[in-house]
């Protein structure tokens, strides 16, 4: 390829950088994108389409709480295939503990001006029959939704009209462009490096750890499950440190499939199922929901988050060079966050201010530096 | 000689040889389709083997049994998408 | 808990292959176990068919477990299955891979109507007591099998309307010339043609499109004279066969051109792990049965015993090569597809939407072709015919067939190690 011109240079086609160019793109800016593989097929392929509020820490909340809203904007316009669902998230309390925390959850949002609903033993047996009996209460928090990410990806970058390369690797970046592996480049005002766990190879003092997940899919079972379920352990599973966790995660498809994750673990880089992993995570799926017992499954897979130190992603520039921007480090969260993330993207680049505070997200936080 | 098996198929009473499939007892009771696509469109036993899905059917409670890999039991119970 | 079995051979399938690898590895060794998916053994050949080789394995010291459906490797000598929903878990030294092969269904107008079925699938499905006496046939496709299932339908009272060969005449007289390389065939080959006698016999000749409203009604045949049509019943189609090498892949062992690559002991790429049969090349029931010998010997340490059947083999590839050559696939079959017709029939995608994806992969992400229940078993091969996809390992992933929940649960009770 020879050399080639655009504003902006968006690395990586997940849903994060298909957001970025989106936005960038309604901004009025030129957009070129490269993808050395498939649009939404990396960590995006491996998400669960989830588009959830988390409450804290208080920078997951804003971004979240955020990007919910510009996703519920957007639904209206997202065609059938993107599977759009408002399903709501059912946060299921165990025990007493978790009641606990599901009411202080449900006063919170109210503060807030969320919705949501507590939902005690009977309710919840009423709004999910295939739970088991015997669960404390569970918190339904109605505005959260469901997507099929990959399409939404695809989507996303074609509607921004966005020129993309596929099968193009990008191998260096600098001040005034973009290096491919072909010896090709393109000369851009500014980079957006949206390429997940793969940011480490570009600049590998990123504080970026792959977390390997799993997730199980199942033949059609329409109205097997009605809401996204999870437990309320799973977001001492997401933020924990731990090598390896599980936590029950489930969702209705539109398709009438139900999808199943999730699990953690560091250090496994190999995309082979672990079957120990897969059958504690299925087994402890199966204590929530019994009848999880006899579906079929007829595919499993894995993928990697990436996963910043802190847990928040890194979203801005990379240390000193103002016109290279980080879009990654979402962890579990990538999808939830894509559209948040392209504005705070674009934000930065067009200088205006953003609509929630940056600072939290800035990657100058962990003190990186460009390499000399 | 040993006796033929009776199965309901869709609530239709069959009787069939020992050693009959599933699949061929939906036709012997009168059904071309096992199951509708997800587009709602008939659909019967494409492969034989076990391999296509088309022959799926609700056999004795469970779903997406498929029909051509089951062999008829005394008082089997198969539900097409027909039904 | 599951179920548990423990042995030193481990076959997976239990069609000729697996039958003869059984039989040579239980003459030397009392630990063989054989699991397959069938209700009885036999695989598709010999389905519901009672046979000198099926009587030789029930009488062999090999434990045979039929309705058991193989699920996954996984690793260490493990392996998961499934029987009537509940896991069994095999623990075995040495693993030979007999899965055999499957039709290659190509997509055209009306192939999705009830009543158009494989060619060795119809005779499958009456062999397992589908009716066929009285009923209009059309067999289509390509290769000997066609015939094969002609003739084993017509004995069963069914009438042959057409059987329409893809190959040229050129190649069909090519083939029969090459037949004295198995004599057993020729023999065979004559009692076909005799129990054919007045059947319409076509060559260049494939299916355009399958009429009906709800099932199939007549066949629109193109030949060489042009296009013709035929009322009919039942339209039987099968364009050759795929190796079924997913499990050979899930396990890592390496493919060449879409085969499982084995040494002269039918070893794959991977210690421990043999493969034979149709997966390590289509070559029909005597080539199957020659590889599953040596590898049953092979597994069982008899290594004299194995290079006594090299000679058979050898004989036995060159005839595979002439298959092969004979029976190629044409050119006008990648095109049989319009824009419209499904060619995804889990998840009824048309070809306009696969055609938009230059891979498969990229087609099932964003197309669902191959999402659904039969993991792209059906469509993948076809298209990558049509498409010139290539990604055969990649489409491997487990389970290797739908399975329970509750199986995989059970797949490993020990805790993993973590912090």
């Amino acid at each position: 390829m020879s050399d080639v011109a655009a504003d902006v240079v968006v690395i990586g086609a997940g849903i994060v950088g298909a957001a970025c160019a989106w936005v960038l793109a309604r901004d009025g800016v030129s957009v070129h994108v490269l993808e050395s593989g498939v649009p939404g097929g990396g960590a995006t392929a491996a998400g669960m389409g989830h588009l959830v509020l988390i409450d804290q820490p208080e920078a997951e909340y804003a971004l979240t709480r955020y990007s919910r809203d510009l996703w519920l904007q957007l639904a209206p316009a997202i065609p059938p295939e993107g599977e759009f669902r408002r399903c709501g998230t059912i946060w299921l309390a165990a025990g007493e503990e978790e009641y606990e925390a599901a009411r202080s959850k449900h006063a919170w949002y109210g503060e807030h001006g969320l919705r949501s609903e507590l939902l005690d033993s009977a309710a919840l047996a009423a709004a999910e029959p295939n739970l088991r009996a015997g669960l404390a209460a569970g918190l339904l928090v109605p505005d959260d939704a469901v997507i099929y990410a990959p399409w939404v990806t695809r989507w996303l970058l074609q509607r921004s009209g966005a020129t993309v390369s596929f099968g193009a690797a990008a191998v260096a970046v600098d001040g005034s462009g973009v290096t491919l592996a072909d010896g090709g480049r393109i000369v851009c005002g500014a980079v957006v490096c949206a390429t997940g766990c793969g940011a480490t190879a570009m600049f590998p003092d990123l504080p970026l750890r792959p977390r390997k997940g799993h997730l199980a899919i199942t033949d059609r079972y329409p109205g097997f499950v009605r809401h996204q379920l999870a437990e309320l352990g799973y977001l001492k599973s997401a933020h924990g440190e731990s090598r390896e966790s599980v936590a029950f995660n489930v969702q209705p498809r539109a398709t009438g499939q139900v999808l199943l994750g999730s699990s953690r673990q560091f250090g496994d880089e190999s995309p082979d199922v672990r079957w120990p992993v897969l059958s504690r995570m299925i087994r402890h799926a199966t204590e929530f929901m019994p009848a999880l017992a006899g579906l079929q499954v007829t595919r499993v897979w894995t993928g990697f988050r990436a996963a910043s130190d802190d847990g928040l992603p890194l979203i801005g520039p990379y240390g000193d060079a103002e016109n290279v921007v980080l879009a990654t480090g979402h962890e579990g969260l990538g999808i939830t966050t894509a559209l948040a993330t392209g504005e705070l993207v674009a934000a930065h680049i067009l200088g205006r201010e953003p609509a929630i505070p940056a600072a939290p997200y800035l990657p100058s936080r962990f003190g990186v530096r460009v390499n000399a | 000689m040993p006796e033929n098996i009776a199965v309901k198929v869709n609530g239709v009473a069959v009787l069939v040889a020992p050693g009959t499939s599933a699949a061929a007892a939906v036709i012997l009771a009168g059904f071309a389709a096992c199951r509708a696509s997800v587009t709602g469109a008939p659909r019967a036993p494409l492969c034989g083997m076990g391999i296509c899905f088309e022959c799926r059917a609700l056999v004795n409670g469970v779903a997406h049994t498929r029909t051509c890999q089951v062999t008829c039991q005394p008082g089997m119970v198969i539900s097409t998408d027909a039904a | 808990m599951p179920r548990e079995e423990r042995c030193r051979i481990l076959i997976v399938g239990v069609g000729p292959a697996g039958i003869a690898a059984a039989c040579a590895a239980a003459e030397f060794d009392d630990s063989v176990a054989v699991l397959d998916d069938n209700p009885a053994p036999g695989g598709q050949i010999w389905r519901g068919e009672e046979n000198p080789r099926i009587a030789q394995l029930r009488d062999s010291r090999a434990r045979v477990f039929s309705g058991t459906r193989a699920i996954a490797p996984l690793g260490g000598g493990s392996f998961l299955a499934e029987k009537d929903g509940e896991p069994v878990l095999f623990h075995y030294e040495k693993l030979i891979l007999a899965t055999g092969a499957r039709e290659l269904f190509l997509p055209f107008p009306g192939w999705t109507l009830p009543g158009v079925t494989g060619a060795g699938g119809l005779q499958a499905m009456v062999q397992c007591g589908l009716p066929i006496a009285g009923k209009r046939v059309v067999v289509a496709g390509t290769g000997p099998l066609l015939v094969a299932v002609a003739t084993h339908l017509r004995e069963r009272g069914a009438m042959i309307e057409a059987i329409a060969e893809q190959a040229p005449r050129r190649c069909l007289l090519r083939f029969g010339a090459e037949l004295w390389r198995a004599p057993g065939k020729i023999v065979q080959a004559l009692g076909f043609e005799w129990t054919l006698r007045g059947v319409p016999r076509f060559t260049d000749a494939w299916p355009i499109a399958a009429h009906g409203e709800n099932c199939v009604k007549a066949v629109l045949l193109e030949t060489r004279r042009g296009a013709r049509l035929f009322p009919c019943d039942d339209l039987a189609c099968g364009f050759g066969l795929v190796p079924n090498v997913e499990l050979a892949a899930l396990a890592g062992c390496e493919l060449h051109g879409g085969f499982v690559a084995v040494d002269e002991w039918q070893q794959t790429s991977l210690d421990g792990v043999l493969c034979a049969g149709e997966p390590t090349g289509i070559g029909g029931v005597d080539r199957s049965i020659v590889e599953g010998r040596i590898a049953g010997y092979a597994a069982a340490g008899r290594r004299d015993r194995a290079r006594k059947l090299f000679a058979a083999r050898r004989r036995l590839h060159a005839f595979s090569a002439v298959l092969t050559r004979c029976f190629a696939l044409r050119d006008e079959l990648r095109h049989l597809a319009r824009a419209d017709t499904i060619v995804c029939r889990c998840e009824d995608v048309p070809l306009r939407n696969a055609t938009e994806h230059p891979t498969a992969r990229s087609a099932r992400l964003h197309a669902r072709c191959g999402m659904g229940a039969c993991q792209g078993r059906v469509c993948g091969p076809a298209l990558d015919f049509m498409l010139g996809w290539t990604e055969p390992a990649g489409r491997a992933r487990p389970p290797l067939y739908p399975v329970s929940m509750a199986t995989l649960a059970a797949a490993c009770e020990e805790e993993p190690t973590h912090v």
